[in-house]
């Protein structure tokens, strides 16, 4: 074990510079922000992700935001284990009608002022998903979204990006 | 003779199923089959319904077959009532086709939440509206006897994780009992691929379980080119196999760090997800898709692997074999993080017989099946590879056979690179009427792909069963005996998918 912590002290950190955050499709997501809101809550957000249906593909690439390459905590965006602590829910999946109250429930407990975000193509409409019985619609259907970020799954550059623009 | 050859001598074969033959069956066949579960005698691969029909699919040795039971009176009798591993196939297929299985021994629904606004929504006959009372609540098993405490988690877990309810009953610090309830994520992907084209269906059996899209839309693949009689192009074949190895090396990578993380060794999962992160990089130039979704399709591949490519590919194997190296040196040297995972969540191996869950937790308890070895798909019959097994059955040896089969997949990866013939990625499957079936060895565990088309290119009816169905009732017998803080040790060991579970 020693050796690897030495060597990791020798080796060149593996983190990359942040995405930028000037072209338009990020301006068109910024756009989408309340300002007010921006300016009150984005210096440093707690967040706490809720699957709401997923088929797990975003789960994964939210999971590779905390590697070394993205190292999203750099930025001051933490994930949080209860919606009780968090500033922002990040919802994935088509809503399905099974988890509808747990997320509506959720979102309850989450302390206003609370950003939603919703994360992949599913949540926008439903996706491939919209229109069967199983499902209530995207995570708009339930919650109120203030930022969409579209990818089947968005890649964690995607991702960063969209996260970034809530920072004010 | 053997036992399936039995079973099925006096059984009328159905036309048109490949690979495997289909057999209709009546009652006493299917009964007897269930005896022949339970024996032990057959293997259960899966069992489904269609709008008047059950279909239950066996495997012993390499042969496989599929048993129809016409059920006009909307039942047939129970295979769970032997055989345990069928309980929960049998409540979704009530929940879902309204076909009951007689004398079962649970009869609480399962994906129904009764939250759908519908009941038995395949249901040959129109679904019905339930009641206007909201659902009862769910009946947990009881449990009784002093000092005993329960401990409710989920659906929403404390990570990025799926969702799924847990009811932990406790003695003290000791599981007692852990019961799971499922079909958070049910989505409805039977009715959706019913009646979809062929390319819709694809998409959707890509993204039932996200973790195992290229397993999932290499089984659906595999499963129509056998309905319509489609040969994939060498190269097709090729490139299939390199993603569907570099996807199990992914989520293993991925696994191994966060097991040890959950043993808050986190300096093997800050490791490990770099190592996974390059191979999803790689993933990403060259296939244009980091989890490779949509890139195997019916018929062939639609993506290709370049030059440059190639020798990107090159370099990444030998990086992660050097630095895998030093990780496998630093799990087997560390005491404390050993002192976690070996003995903890052990699987007795009479039961990982009995359930046959294949992949990971079934080869670190002793069952050797690999789909890639024991069903010889193409191009696994001209590549050389071991399938590690091991006997201890606990958190340990899930890793072990994790960081086995890494070692493994690195050179399958540099075989399939090396020996990828040139030609076409794709041929044309045709709009021809069939049932084809397919099983590919994913990540996780086999993966099962029926599926029956109408001969105007759309789906007819599409069975997907993830191997997770038979893996979760293991973890629940897995924590027993076993300390509260070791669950998510032990959860993560076996990595379940609630989205390829709930459908």
């Amino acid at each position: 074990m020693r050796r690897l912590l030495f060597e990791g002290l020798s080796r060149k950190a593996l983190t990359e510079p942040p995405p930028r955050i000037d072209d338009p499709e990020t301006a068109a997501l910024a756009a989408t922000l309340d300002a007010a809101a921006r300016k009150r809550l984005g210096r440093s957000l707690s967040i706490r992700e809720v699957d709401a249906g997923s088929c797990n593909g975003c789960e994964l690439e939210i999971h590779a935001l905390g590697n070394a390459f993205y190292d999203l905590e750099r930025f001051g965006l933490h994930i949080v284990a209860s919606p009780r602590h968090a500033d922002v829910l990040m919802v994935t999946g088509p809503v399905t009608k099974n988890m509808r109250e747990a997320l509506q429930r959720t979102y309850d407990a989450t302390p206003a002022p609370k950003w939603v975000v919703a994360v992949g193509d599913c949540a926008l409409n439903g996706g491939l998903f919209a229109g069967s019985y199983a499902v209530a619609g995207g995570v708009g259907a339930v919650v109120p979204v203030d930022l969409h970020i579209p990818g089947c799954p968005p890649t964690p550059t995607a991702l960063l990006k969209g996260l970034l623009t809530l920072l004010g | 003779m053997t036992a399936l050859a039995d079973l099925t001598a006096a059984a009328a074969p159905v036309p048109a199923s490949a690979p495997w033959p289909r057999f209709r069956v009546g009652v006493d066949i299917w009964r007897q089959a269930a005896a022949s579960l339970a024996a032990g005698e057959v293997t259960l691969l899966s069992l489904w319904g269609e709008r008047e029909t059950v279909h239950l699919a066996l495997r012993d040795g390499g042969q496989v077959a599929v048993l129809s039971l016409d059920c006009p009176n909307g039942s047939f009798p129970s295979v769970g009532a032997t055989h345990a591993p069928a309980i929960r196939l049998e409540r979704a297929i009530r929940d879902l086709y309204g076909l009951t299985p007689k004398d079962a021994p649970d009869d609480r629904p399962w994906l129904d939440h009764g939250r759908w606004g519908v009941t038995r929504p395949l249901a040959a006959h129109a679904p019905e509206a339930p009641a206007a009372t909201p659902a009862a609540a769910y009946p947990f098993l009881s449990v009784e006897g002093e000092r005993l405490h329960q401990i409710p988690v989920g659906p929403v877990h404390a990570g990025i994780i799926e969702p799924g309810h847990f009811r932990f009953t406790a003695s003290g610090e000791t599981v007692v009992r852990l019961e799971e309830r499922l079909g958070y994520v049910h989505k409805g992907v039977d009715a959706l691929t019913t009646g979809a084209d062929i390319a819709t269906a694809a998409q959707l059996a890509g993204r039932l379980s996200g973790d195992s899209t290229v397993a999932y839309a290499l089984a659906f693949a595999r499963a129509v080119e056998a309905a319509t009689g489609t040969t994939p192009p060498p190269r097709a074949v090729g490139l299939r196999a390199l993603m569907a190895e570099l996807e199990r090396l992914a989520n293993h990578l991925g696994d191994i760090g966060a097991i040890c993380n959950d043993a808050s060794f986190a300096l093997m999962h800050a490791h490990t997800s770099i190592l996974r992160e390059r191979v999803l990089r790689f993933a990403g130039l060259a296939f244009g898709h980091r989890l490779m979704m949509d890139r195997v399709v019916p018929g062939g591949a639609a993506a290709d692997l370049s030059i440059a490519s190639a020798t990107a590919l090159s370099t990444l194997v030998g990086e992660t074999r050097t630095r895998f190296a030093q990780l496998v040196e630093l799990y087997d040297s560390t005491a404390s993080l050993l002192d976690r995972t070996v003995g903890t969540g052990r699987l007795d191996p009479a039961l990982a017989q009995r359930f046959a869950p294949g992949g990971y937790v079934g080869r670190a308890a002793g069952q050797p099946f690999d789909a890639r070895r024991d069903l010889a798909y193409p191009p696994y019959e001209t590549l050389a590879f071991e399938v590690p097994v091991r006997t201890d059955g606990d958190v340990n040896a899930r890793v072990w056979v994790r960081m086995d089969e890494v070692m493994q997949g690195l050179g399958l990866i540099e075989q399939l690179a090396a020996t990828l013939p040139d030609g076409a990625l794709r041929t044309d499957v045709g709009a021809v009427a069939g049932e084809g079936m397919a099983i590919v060895e994913g990540f996780r565990g086999p993966v099962l792909a029926w599926l029956k088309l109408d001969g105007a290119g759309r789906v007819e009816r599409c069975h997907l069963r993830d191997p997770s169905w038979f893996q979760w009732p293991l973890l629940e017998a897995v924590i027993e005996g076993n300390i509260v803080a070791d669950f998510p040790l032990c959860n993560k060991s076996f990595n379940c998918s609630y989205s390829g579970h709930d459908l």
